[in-house]
């Protein structure tokens, strides 16, 4: 009976700690959250999306850098896309097994998770220094670099889930391979391929350190891809070191901005999924 | 005669329509070939960027980069040893927070939850990992910083750093920012991924096997203790590979509250370095081809200690999911 208490005890115990763990878990990010909605909710006003970024000490708001920030991830996405497609379809319909397939593969889920610095890094020597200036299409390239990694695994792994009867029926009605791909296959995995790009581009939004030595930032409206331009973490991570309070009033604004951008995104991409697997 | 031509003309376009098939086939097949193919070039080009990058740094200072703790501009002297310092015990601080209580979350959801809570708290841990590292940083920053400066950090210096040995850990001032505010900030970032794979790799546990050993008369932790987490040995350490590998090249959670100070000290509450902070902070302000080239060294030598933790992280978690 002894041997039992110290094993109820003991279990009692640890399951406390793993309770106590979710709490103070869950507490930190919610308190994040929390913080977040209360700073950010205070800081945002009609004008943060018709001025831009002021100098210190004067009214001003956020909408280069929302501008910026939605075009370099447009342009990211838009050329990253087509090729983590046809990049996931490579790996997921045509490589089985093949040593080439097997090394894309896991080099990709390596620079799924490489540091994101590094693709500044990278950018900054290949599109930066040889220009001679920061151009808002290096940063959006450093953030399609990031981007394509995403769509290229989830293409991948919604072509997998598409049943290979469908693969066999096109092809005895004699349709070409590639025929099957397009107006076949991606058509059932369409959902699941969409919900990728969904999340590519929610994980772009909030990148901040292969944007601050590729777009860099700009006080001004700009709409010259060529030249620096303003967008959103950047602005956040200047404005939040700086002293002034303005400055770090419009930080938390913009934070708010990401974060609801990036939450929104993740829910309808989890919506788009959970539609396709109940059909 | 004429019924023949006209077979003959059909066949003939059957032909063609198939030839035309079997090139737009190759055509199509060699195009994601290609897109399959650039990722991995680029991950070769990146690597050769920073290799040509870093040379002129390499050069300059020989091996001696790796161990010198000095950074100097106007000097141009330049060692690594500070941020590599710096990015390994942040890393260290956030796993030993991180992986404790990301396994107590994992066996609550697997184990405790009520079925009803297990979908939304899983959901909501996994939109928390979508949530961009400056956030963090920014929470950090105002809150946790100036939090810790006034009651952790001088409760701590009170007590613990007064035992001799350990005491130095724990000396100096309450700065509030430095290696343990970094170090809990990301804990706190690399909880909702940790969590989340956790859990996959708990749910990989047959049901058979779990209710076997309830069965026996197992209590909850024993299960957990003797029965899951044995089994899913590997994958758990793929998943905290996984977090080590986010902690150790994150960036921007971490630059707001390190200090950015190239100094070595014992004390975890002194302001430090990682390597991406320093590169974050600097190198946009670095004057000099050395400098510049000091700070791609810096990258390479992240790429290649993340690359290396990713790449066991992946091949353990393959590992698991063979299984």
């Amino acid at each position: 009976m002894n041997a039992y208490a110290g094993r109820r005890f003991r279990n009692n115990l640890m399951m406390g700690l793993s309770i106590l763990a979710s709490v103070v878990g869950l507490f930190f990010l919610l308190a994040i959250l929390i913080t977040l909605l209360y700073k950010g909710f205070a800081a945002i006003t009609p004008q943060m999306f018709t001025a831009s970024t002021p100098p210190p000490g004067q009214d001003g708001g956020l909408i280069n850098a929302i501008f910026g920030s939605v075009v370099m991830t447009v342009a990211a996405v838009v050329v990253a896309t087509p090729i983590g497609i046809l990049a996931g379809t490579y790996l997921a319909e045509y490589s089985r097994g093949h040593w080439l397939g097997e090394v894309a593969k896991f080099i990709n889920d390596i620079l799924l998770s490489a540091p994101s610095i590094i693709i500044g890094l990278f950018v900054y020597t290949i599109l930066v220094v040889p220009f001679g200036h920061f151009s808002a299409w290096s940063g959006a390239a450093a953030l399609g670099l990031i981007a394509l990694p995403v769509i290229n695994r989830t293409t991948q792994d919604m072509l997998g889930l598409v049943p290979n009867a469908l693969r066999e029926a096109a092809a005895a009605l004699g349709t070409p391979r590639w025929k099957t791909m397009l107006t076949v296959i991606y058509r059932a995995a369409r959902s699941g391929i969409l919900t990728g790009v969904l999340l590519a581009i929610a994980r772009v939004t909030g990148e901040t350190a292969p944007l601050l030595f590729t777009a860099l930032n700009n006080q001004f409206f700009s709409w010259d891809m060529s030249q620096p331009m303003a967008n959103l973490p950047v602005v956040i991570f200047q404005f939040a070191t700086s002293p002034y309070d303005d400055w770090q009033r419009l930080a938390w604004g913009g934070a708010l901005l990401i974060t609801v951008a990036i939450l929104i995104l993740n829910v309808v991409a989890r919506w788009v999924a959970g539609a396709r697997s109940s059909l | 005669m004429a019924a023949t031509a006209v077979a003959g003309d059909a066949s003939a376009i059957a032909r063609a329509k198939a030839r035309n098939a079997v090139l737009q086939d190759r055509a199509f097949h060699l195009l994601t070939l290609a897109c399959a193919v650039l990722v991995v070039v680029l991950l070769l080009a990146v690597m050769v960027s920073l290799i040509v990058g870093a040379w002129p740094a390499l050069q300059t200072f020989g091996i001696g980069f790796l161990g010198s703790s000095s950074w100097n501009p106007p000097k141009e002297l330049f060692g690594a040893l500070p941020p590599i310092y710096g990015t390994i015990v942040t890393s260290i601080i956030a796993m030993v927070i991180g992986i404790p209580v990301s396994f107590g979350i994992a066996i609550f959801l697997t184990e405790l939850c009520p079925t009803v809570l297990r979908r939304p708290i899983g959901i909501a841990i996994e939109l928390l990992a979508g949530i961009p590292s400056i956030i963090y940083g920014l929470w950090g920053f105002f809150f946790l910083a100036p939090f810790l400066q006034k009651t952790i950090q001088p409760a701590l210096i009170n007590s613990l750093g007064k035992i001799p040995g350990l005491g130095l850990l724990f000396g100096g001032p309450a700065y509030g920012i430095g290696l343990l505010t970094a170090g809990i900030i990301l804990a706190i970032m690399v909880l909702p991924f940790i969590t989340s794979i956790t859990r996959d790799v708990f749910s990989t546990v047959p049901t058979l096997l779990r209710e076997s050993a309830y069965g026996m008369g197992m209590t909850t932790w024993e299960v957990s203790r003797s029965i899951v987490i044995p089994y899913t040995r590997v994958g758990l350490v793929g998943g905290v590979m996984l977090g080590l590998g986010r902690a150790l090249g994150e960036t921007m959670a971490v630059t707001f509250v390190i200090g950015n100070s190239h100094k070595i000290v014992a004390s975890i509450l002194a302001p430090a370095t990682t390597i991406s902070a320093t590169i974050a902070n600097e190198f946009t302000e670095a004057t000099g081809d050395i400098y510049t080239s000091s700070l791609i060294a810096l990258g390479l030598i992240l790429f290649i200690i993340t690359f290396a933790v990713l790449a066991v992280a992946k091949w353990l978690l393959v590992h698991t999911a063979v299984k």
